[in-house]
């Protein structure tokens, strides 16, 4: 019996986390709608999930475009379809590597670091302090983060999409000869309008995974270094698990259904 | 007036308050001593809501604490936190002002900066300090801080949750002669947390010794080496034999 009750308890604990989330996610988005607003960290969030992750979106959507090229075109000249790399590099980082990508770069940069701030600040009191001093944890550490996330992944994610496709075009052009008028020509009339909101509404979804993953295990971190370094590995598994696990639904959704 | 009433509270197995009755009478200086993991933290989150009793009824002035509004309610407190609390993403001088910069009891920037410098003037820092960091800061500067926040909005209630822990026996005893002064000159009532028995001396109107989640004796400062209880007596004393158990 042993081994089934070990099981029916790891299952009960499991959707006991789930619901504690969902229904973090529920109060967190009804304090969106609700004043007051906290505008400086609103900005302050933005900056760092937005601006500051540039760079590892750049550099990841570039070397995963290139190689993306470089598979297609290999896969391709099986069956003589080499021809076909604008188009699979276009749909494939538009539709699932891009918002995959940054997705999952979100999960590891920002995820990690909103976790282990909001942990560190709930060992050393920080957000009962907060709440002596008026001010509601969920409105003035979750909200603008997850606000943030919201609105500014989809716009890495477009970024990411657009170098991406840059990085295939630029291992196309250079070293597998296609020319770069036809292959830009080819990749915008491949794509479709719905290619490009799936990628956005995949960014909105990946964005608040990501940041309130972090906040939720941050906020229930356990106490020292040891309860904030767990609350961020869970939190960083969790988001980089419910973005792929999203993923597959929203594509379901979009393409398939 | 604050009226502790029958609190009970437990995590799981650990019964930490079992009928917790304490009265803090108005512009007093309540000192609640005793042993590690006894509760008296616990005691003080339960009056702020930061912790909810499992039973019992907090009374702030004849109104129920858990009962109406709760800005408003907070408003009225201030509280010096063990660590300090001091936020780090912020500077000095925003901690200080905190409540001021946000809320019901917003000012104008400027205003609000003005009076989180009067208040580290207040508490013997210099306005040099007001833009740095908290982490550039020393322990004693950041408890100073952390009581500069405490007082910056004037409350009529303050509670300081082991003021002195980490600190020297010299910056002990000037956070000490702070907290008292403070009070003073201030009117609030106040409810200090500490195993220091020298701040207890400097600080206290009236004590009171918890122990296995009920207060064992409480009185006037004055009265506490005559008290006859044999908890507050092993514990003035620092005894290992008596009615405490002392894990060796």
């Amino acid at each position: 019996m042993k081994p089934i009750a070990l099981l029916g308890r790891t299952v009960l604990a499991a959707l006991a986390v789930i619901g504690r989330i969902a229904l973090f996610a529920v109060d967190a988005v009804s304090h969106i709608l609700r004043p007051p607003f906290y505008g400086r960290e609103f900005l302050s969030a933005l900056m760092n999930i937005g601006w500051l992750s540039l760079p590892v979106v750049g550099l990841t959507a570039v070397f995963t475009g290139g190689a993306l090229a470089l598979q297609i075109y290999a896969g391709g000249s099986r069956f003589n379809a080499e021809a076909v790399v604008p188009q699979i590099v276009a749909v494939g980082m538009v539709r699932e590597l891009g918002p995959v990508m940054v997705g999952l770069m979100i999960a590891a940069r920002v995820t990690s670091s909103i976790a282990a701030e909001i942990g560190t600040m709930k060992v050393t009191e920080q957000i009962d302090a907060l709440v002596t001093l008026s001010t509601h944890p969920m409105k003035y550490l979750t909200v603008p983060r997850v606000l943030a996330g919201l609105i500014v992944v989809p716009l890495l994610v477009a970024v990411g999409d657009v170098i991406g496709v840059f990085g295939g075009y630029a291992v196309a052009t250079g070293t597998l000869g296609f020319n770069p008028a036809a292959y830009i020509r080819n990749t915008v009339d491949f794509l479709e309008p719905l290619d490009v909101i799936s990628s956005l509404t995949k960014g909105a979804f990946f964005g608040f995974a990501a940041t309130l993953m972090g906040c939720y295990h941050g906020m229930h971190s356990g106490r020292g270094a040891m309860g904030v370094g767990r609350a961020t590995k869970t939190a960083v598994e969790g988001a980089a698990v419910l973005i792929l696990a999203a993923n597959f639904v929203l594509t379901g959704v979009f393409f398939t259904l | 007036m604050i009226e502790m009433t029958d609190i009970h509270k437990s995590f799981g197995s650990n019964h930490v308050l079992q009928g917790l009755n304490l009265s803090i009478p108005k512009s007093t200086s309540m000192v609640i001593i005793g042993g590690s993991g006894t509760g008296k933290s616990i005691a003080l989150k339960c009056i702020l809501g930061l912790v909810t009793p499992d039973s019992g009824t907090i009374t702030v002035d004849g109104k129920d604490a858990s009962k109406g509004d709760r800005d408003a309610f907070l408003a009225r407190f201030g509280m010096l936190f063990q660590g300090g609390a001091l936020f780090d993403s912020l500077p000095v001088w925003q901690n200080v002002a905190f409540r001021l910069l946000r809320g019901s009891l917003k000012r104008p920037h400027d205003e609000a900066r003005e009076i989180a410098i009067e208040k580290l003037r207040r508490v013997g820092l210099k306005p040099d300090v007001a833009d740095r960091l908290p982490a550039e800061l020393s322990g004693g500067m950041q408890k100073r801080v952390g009581l500069a926040r405490a007082i910056a909005a004037e409350p009529e209630i303050i509670f300081f949750d082991e003021p002195t822990t980490g600190l020297d026996p010299i910056m002990s005893g000037v956070i000490n002669e702070l907290i008292r002064e403070i009070v003073v000159e201030m009117g609030a009532t106040a409810m200090t947390i500490t195993h220091d028995m020298t701040s207890v001396r400097a600080i206290a109107d009236n004590i009171a010794m918890l122990h296995e989640g009920v207060i064992q004796w409480t009185g006037p400062v004055a009265e506490m080496d005559q008290s006859g209880n044999p908890y507050l007596d092993q514990f003035i004393q620092g005894k290992a034999e008596g009615p405490i158990e002392a894990v060796r």
